[in-house]
C-alpha cells in the first residue's frame, strides 16, 4: 500500500513535468530561461521549496526530537529574516544587472565584473563542489525515508536510485519550465501533507495541550533552549542563511526573471511558509520524546515517520513518503539544472564550444552533464554515511562564506579582482581547515565555544576582500560606469 | 519624506535582527498561546519578518531599477561571458 501510493506520487510528478514539456519550445533559451516567462507563485514555490529540503523535514524533527524548542531559533526564524533581506537588498540589483546585460549565470557575472577569466573558472569549480554535498544529502533523505516507511523492506539504495532516475527524467527533458512547474507541485503537495499528518498525529495522541503538559512533566528541559543552544551559536548562526545570495539557482533565477515585481510576493511570502513548514516539523520532534523515548542520534532522525507509522494507517504513511519525496526531489532539481546551465554558458558557450554545436547539440550536452552529475551524486551515496546529515550546515558554511564577493561587487566601486581572489582563495583554504575540524562530529563549533565555522569563515573572506582591494589598483572606469550607471542618487 | 521612511525601515531591519536574540526567554518555562514561550516568540518572530518585509517592498522597493531597465536583454545572453577576458 505504501509503496503504491509512492509510485502513483512519482508518476504524477513526472506527468506535471512532462505536460510543461509539451509547452517547451526547442531553443536553448527556454530550456535555460523558460523563456522567461514564470510568475510571481510559480517563482515563490520554486525558490521555496528548494530550499527546504529533507534536511528540515526530518533532520529538523530530529535535532527537535534530541535538543528541544531552539532548533526553531536557531534555522527557520533566523533564515525568515536574513533570506527575504538578502534578497531585497541583492537579488533586485542582480536582476538589473542580468536585464541589462543579459546575464544568465553569476560565472557570467563575476567573470565580467571583475573582468577575469580565470576567476570565473575557480568560482565554477568551487560551486559545483559545494553543490554536490548537498545533492547527496537530498538522494540519502530520500533513500533512508523509503527504507524506514516500508520497515526496511525496501533497501536504502533503491530509494535514491528511484529519486535520481525521476529527477533525471524532468529535468532533462522539461528544462527550467518543467523543473519551475514539477517544483511548485511538489512544494505544495509537501506543504498540504505535512500539516495533514501533523494534525492527524497530534489528534491520536490526544491534542496538543496534553502533549506539551506531559512534555512539561517528563522533559521540561526540551520546551526552553536553556542549555541546548548557547546563545553565542544562535547569534553566530544567523550568517548561515546569506548563502541564499550565493546559491546558482537563486542566483539564475535573479537574474533572469521576467519583472522585478514578480519577487515582491516571494519576499513576503517566505517568511510564513517557513513557519508553515518547520512549525509542525519541530513539534512533531518534540512530542516524538513520549511516544518513542531515548532513541539513539541516527534513529531520531526518523521521528517523523515512526510517528506516521504507529499512529496512522498505511495510506497515511504512503502519503508521508511521498511528501518527503517531493521535499528531496524539489530540492535536488533546481540545484541540477542550475549546474547544467552553468556548464553550458560558463564552460560550453565561453570557450567558444558552441561554435561547433547547433542548438540542439547544447542542449543535449547540458543533459549529459546533468546525468553525470545525477550519477556520480548517486555513487557517492551508495559508500557515504548517515552522519552526512551534517554536510548540509557545510555547504550553507561555505555559500554564505562566499557572500562578501557579491556583496562588494554589487556596492562596492573599489573592489578589485585581486580582492575577489584573495576572497575566494581565504573561503577555500577556511572551509577546508574547518570542515577537516569538525569532521564526524555533528555539532561542531569552533573549539567548542558554541561560534560557528561560518562566523570566522565569512568575516575573514570579506577581510581577504577589503585589504587585498585596497592595496591593488583601482577598477578602470569604465568598467565601473558598466555596473554603477544606476546607483542610487 | 519617502527617504526617511526608507530608512527607518532600514533601521527597523537592525533592531529584528537583534531582537531574534531573545536570551531573556531562554530558561523559561512558561506556556503561551499553548506552547512553550520560546516558541511562541519566535513564531511571532516569523509574522513580525513578514510584516517588516511587506513594508519594504511596500514602502522602499527599489523600483528605480525597474526604471533603469529599458528595453529587456534578448538574446545578447550568448557573448555575455565572452566580454570578460583576463586582463
Amino acid at each position: 500500500m505504501t509503496l503504491a501510493v509512492v509510485g502513483v506520487y512519482m508518476l504524477l510528478v513526472l506527468m506535471v513535468g512532462g505536460l510543461s514539456h509539451r509547452l517547451f519550445r526547442g531553443t536553448g533559451e527556454d530550456y535555460f530561461l523558460a523563456t522567461r516567462t514564470i510568475g510571481p507563485f510559480v517563482l515563490l514555490m520554486s525558490l521555496f521549496g528548494t530550499n527546504m529540503t529533507a534536511f528540515a523535514l526530518l533532520g529538523g524533527a530530529g535535532e527537535a526530537y534530541r535538543s528541544g524548542i531552539g532548533v526553531f531559533t536557531l534555522m527557520p526564524s533566523a533564515a525568515a529574516l536574513v533570506i527575504p533581506t538578502t534578497f531585497f537588498f541583492v537579488g533586485t540589483r542582480l536582476w538589473a544587472l542580468g536585464k541589462r546585460h543579459g546575464y544568465i549565470t553569476q560565472v557570467q557575472y563575476f567573470r565580467d565584473r571583475y573582468g577575469s577569466d580565470h576567476l570565473g573558472l575557480l568560482l565554477f569549480i568551487v560551486l559545483v563542489a559545494l553543490v554536490v554535498p548537498y545533492l547527496l544529502i537530498g538522494i540519502m533523505g530520500g533513500g533512508l525515508t523509503l527504507s524506514w516507511i516500508t520497515n526496511g523492506q525496501v533497501p536504502e539504495w533503491v530509494g535514491g536510485l528511484v529519486i535520481c532516475t525521476v529527477v533525471m527524467i524532468y529535468v532533462t527533458y522539461g528544462g527550467l519550465r518543467g523543473t519551475a512547474w514539477a517544483n511548485t507541485f511538489q512544494t505544495l503537495v509537501f506543504m498540504v501533507l505535512g500539516a495533514a499528518t501533523f494534525i492527524y498525529v497530534i489528534n491520536a495522541m490526544g491534542g496538543l495541550g496534553n502533549a506539551i503538559s506531559q512534555l512539561q512533566e517528563q522533559h521540561a528541559d526540551l520546551l526552553i533552549r536553556g542549555d541546548h543552544f548557547s546563545p553565542i551559536k544562535v547569534l553566530t548562526y544567523t550568517l548561515i542563511p546569506l548563502s541564499a545570495g550565493m546559491f546558482p539557482h537563486m542566483f539564475m533565477h535573479w537574474l533572469t526573471a521576467s519583472k522585478l515585481s514578480n519577487f515582491r510576493i516571494t519576499l513576503v511570502a517566505y517568511p510564513i511558509c517557513i513557519a508553515i513548514v518547520w512549525v509542525p516539523s519541530v513539534l512533531m520532534g518534540l512530542v516524538g520524546n513520549l511516544t518513542f523515548p531515548d532513541l539513539s542520534v541516527p534513529a531520531s532522525n526518523s521521528i517523523l515517520v515512526r510517528l506516521i507509522s504507529h499512529y496512522s494507517p498505511e495510506l497515511l504513511a504512503g502519503l508521508l513518503g511521498a511528501g518527503v519525496f517531493a521535499a528531496v526531489m524539489s530540492s535536488l532539481d533546481s540545484q541540477v539544472l542550475s549546474l547544467g546551465t552553468m556548464f553550458t554558458q560558463d564552460i560550453v558557450r565561453h570557450y567558444g564550444y558552441d561554435n561547433r554545436m547547433s542548438g540542439k547539440q547544447q542542449i543535449l550536452v547540458a543533459r549529459i552533464f546533468v546525468a553525470g552529475i545525477l550519477v556520480v551524486s548517486y555513487l557517492l551515496s551508495l559508500v557515504s554515511s548517515n552522519t552526512i546529515f551534517a554536510l548540509g550546515t557545510w555547504c550553507f558554511t561555505g555559500f554564505s562564506a562566499l557572500f562578501p564577493i557579491v556583496l562588494a561587487g554589487l556596492f562596492w566601486k573599489r573592489s578589485t579582482k585581486a580582492g575577489a581572489y584573495a576572497s575566494v582563495l581565504t573561503v577555500v583554504v577556511l572551509w577546508i581547515y574547518f570542515f577537516m575540524q569538525g569532521w564526524g562530529n555533528a555539532d561542531y563549533t569552533v573549539g567548542g565555544t558554541g561560534v560557528m565555522a561560518v562566523a570566522v569563515i565569512t568575516p575573514a573572506s570579506a577581510l581577504a576582500m577589503i585589504l587585498v582591494s585596497l592595496m591593488t589598483k583601482p577598477p578602470e572606469a569604465a568598467r565601473l560606469a558598466k555596473f554603477f550607471a544606476d546607483s542610487e542618487a | 519624506m519617502n527617504k526617511r521612511i526608507r530608512w527607518i525601515l532600514y533601521a527597523a531591519i537592525v533592531v529584528l535582527y537583534v531582537l531574534h536574540n531573545d536570551f531573556w526567554f531562554w530558561e523559561d518555562p512558561r506556556i503561551v498561546l499553548g506552547l512553550p514561550v520560546g516558541l511562541t516568540y519566535h513564531i511571532g518572530y516569523n509574522l513580525a519578518a513578514a510584516v517588516l518585509l511587506f513594508l519594504l517592498v511596500r514602502f522602499a522597493w527599489p523600483s528605480h531599477l525597474e526604471v533603469a531597465v529599458e528595453q529587456p536583454a534578448e538574446a545578447s545572453s550568448t557573448d555575455a561571458g565572452a566580454t570578460g577576458g583576463e586582463r
